[in-house]
């Protein structure tokens, strides 16, 4: 008998719920069971997203190089242009919560400064600021940047507060004992053991992010993986929308392994943390 | 010669939702140079209180707290201190957590590599150096904080019931650690326990303290020759003496009020 690892055992095993699903999916639907114009056979969904990922037109070696033309293909165009405002909003929305989270953290009278405010503002869902967004921005990237980063920013924000509170006592008084000063007690000290608060943060952060691009994509902007499943909506392609929200997934997919690996190395002290 | 450690009718009184726990009453205390102290006594009794006090990280609420004749204000690298809890940085290996009061005086990196190198080797930690501190034993971890401290040299050791949490083989193996390099470094250790035989073991002199409130209930001088013998009759004798003293306070810890309401 051939011995598996078991990695690759565990993986054929991950495969087996999603390959049924498919399966009875397809099964049903080329016995005609289900309208396609609602839900759309597997196959016809690869098909369509295969067609999305293509690139537009036929490759001209005179043009501008093989890469290029290789991802000129709107599907990757539009995740770039989601994966893009991801980003910017994320860093806009995390580099002003960290700074200011910290200094709430660190210091009480500040943080009895800002805290109400604080307070009242983070139940507002960043999609109520839809309107205000338009207002102020118009259409095109800047509003729904400025949508995400107000999604990223709270989480970041209530985080990295919590996480400079709840340090330790036992770490500070050490850190004193051995003669530390007010410097290097927030850098060497608070600010690691408030590290994994502060990554819990981003990581909702940035799920946050990624659900606000989605729906300011449908209102503001005219590509990017939002706008894309909502303009196949129109002509009722249910095929293509399948096709986008797929790609939706494997693009958070991406994301949220990415950010586990950061969390792995910047907590390789932390317990566990080893698996 | 005037003692390195003076207190002076030190008294620290917390006041907790109203009500007001006397920890401290009128405690005159003087520690000379090099010489192993023990505070012995029950839980509650105020021994941290008053290591915290000579630490400078929670001053005496009257009286006054004087190391080589100053008014000790804040904690101070002349005065380390090893944690019950161990207290390592999680985030810094074994060798930045050692090295960690050297980088804060500006020492150069050669001089503090050599230096850990040196203390890891005393304490056998010599092949944990690049490991974090979740990857060692109880033991291991306050062998690393007892570094952490020596690398200051500061000249007092505070040390509060620093081998509590290990086993009793662990803990002999480190209570002789700790002998070594106070009989190497000469060094002034006031050293908190609750247990009557580690106390015999390791002081010079043992200080009793009463329960609630806490006030120093007997000084009291151990002679014995070193290497001390736990199962020789004068050690025992000793033992039993001063179990004599601590039982009285336990009881009064016993049925004090905290007690009753825990049981309610
Ligand atoms: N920050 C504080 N606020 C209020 N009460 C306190 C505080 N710290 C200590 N106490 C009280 O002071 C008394 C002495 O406490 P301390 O920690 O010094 O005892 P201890 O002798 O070190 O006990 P243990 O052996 O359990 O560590 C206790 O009754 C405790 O309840
Ligand atoms: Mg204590």
């Amino acid at each position: 008998m051939k011995i598996y690892p078991i990695k690759t055992l565990e993986r054929l095993r991950g495969a087996i719920v999603p390959a049924s699903v498919i399966a009875v999916w397809q099964a049903l639907s080329s016995q005609g069971y289900i309208n396609p114009q609602i839900l759309p056979a597997p196959t016809a969904v690869v098909a369509r997203w295969l067609d999305y990922l293509r690139p537009m037109e036929a490759y001209n070696a005179a043009g501008s190089g093989f890469m290029a033309w290789l991802f000129s293909g709107e599907l990757v165009r539009d995740a770039y242009s989601s994966l893009y405002r991801v980003v910017a909003g994320f860093l806009i929305g995390a580099g002003l919560a960290l700074p200011l989270g910290l200094l709430m953290g660190a210091n009480d009278k500040f943080y009895k400064l800002c805290d109400p405010l604080v307070q009242v503002l983070r139940p507002i869902p960043p999609i109520a600021y839809i309107p205000l967004a338009i207002l102020w921005f118009g259409l095109g990237n800047p509003p729904a940047v400025f949508l995400i980063s107000i999604g990223a920013f709270f989480p970041v924000l209530l985080n990295t507060i919590s996480g400079v509170r709840n340090v330790d006592g036992i770490y500070i008084r050490a850190a004193r004992n051995l003669g530390a000063g007010q410097a290097t007690l927030f850098v060497r000290v608070i600010l690691p053991a408030a590290t994994p608060y502060i990554l819990t943060g981003a990581r909702i952060g940035i799920g946050t992010a990624f659900i606000v691009v989605i729906v300011s994509e449908m209102i503001a902007v005219n590509n990017g993986l939002g706008f894309r499943i909502l303009e196949a909506r129109e002509f009722l392609w249910s095929d293509k929308i399948i096709a986008g929200m797929f790609t939706i997934g494997l693009l958070g997919l991406g994301i949220d392994t990415g950010i586990n690996s950061l969390n792995r190395y910047l907590l390789k002290w932390h317990r566990g943390m080893d698996h | 010669m005037d003692a390195q450690i003076q207190v002076r009718n030190a008294s620290k009184v917390f006041s907790s939702n109203g009500s007001e726990i006397t920890a401290l009453q009128d405690i005159n205390l003087d520690i000379h140079s090099g010489q192993f102290v023990c505070l012995l006594g029950p839980s509650g009794c105020g021994k941290s209180t008053l290591l915290n006090a000579i630490a400078g990280f929670s001053p005496p609420s009257s009286g006054t707290v004087k190391v080589d004749g100053k008014v000790v204000q804040s904690p101070g690298a002349d005065r380390g201190m090893v944690f019950q809890e161990y207290a390592l940085f999680p985030w810094m290996t074994v060798g930045e957590n050692v090295g960690f009061g050297l980088e804060i005086k500006k020492t150069p990196k050669a001089r503090i590599k050599e230096k850990v190198d040196m203390l890891l080797s005393k304490l056998r930690l010599q092949d944990f150096r690049d490991r974090f501190p979740k990857d060692l034993s109880g033991g291991m971890q306050q062998r690393v904080a007892i570094a952490r401290v020596l690398a200051l040299d500061s000249p007092i050791l505070l040390m509060d019931e620093p081998f509590g949490a290990l086993d009793s083989l662990t803990r002999r193996n480190l209570q002789d650690e700790l002998l070594r390099v106070w009989t190497e470094y000469g060094k002034t250790i006031i050293f908190v326990t609750h247990s009557i035989e580690e106390s015999v073991y390791l002081a010079d002199r043992t200080i009793v303290m009463t329960y609630r409130p806490g006030t120093i209930k007997k000084d009291f001088s151990i002679t014995l020759p070193r290497q001390r013998d736990p199962a020789a009759p004068e050690f025992n004798e000793l033992k039993k003496e001063l179990a004599g003293l601590v039982i009285e306070e336990q009881r009064r810890y016993n049925q004090s009020d905290t007690w009753a309401h825990a049981l309610n």
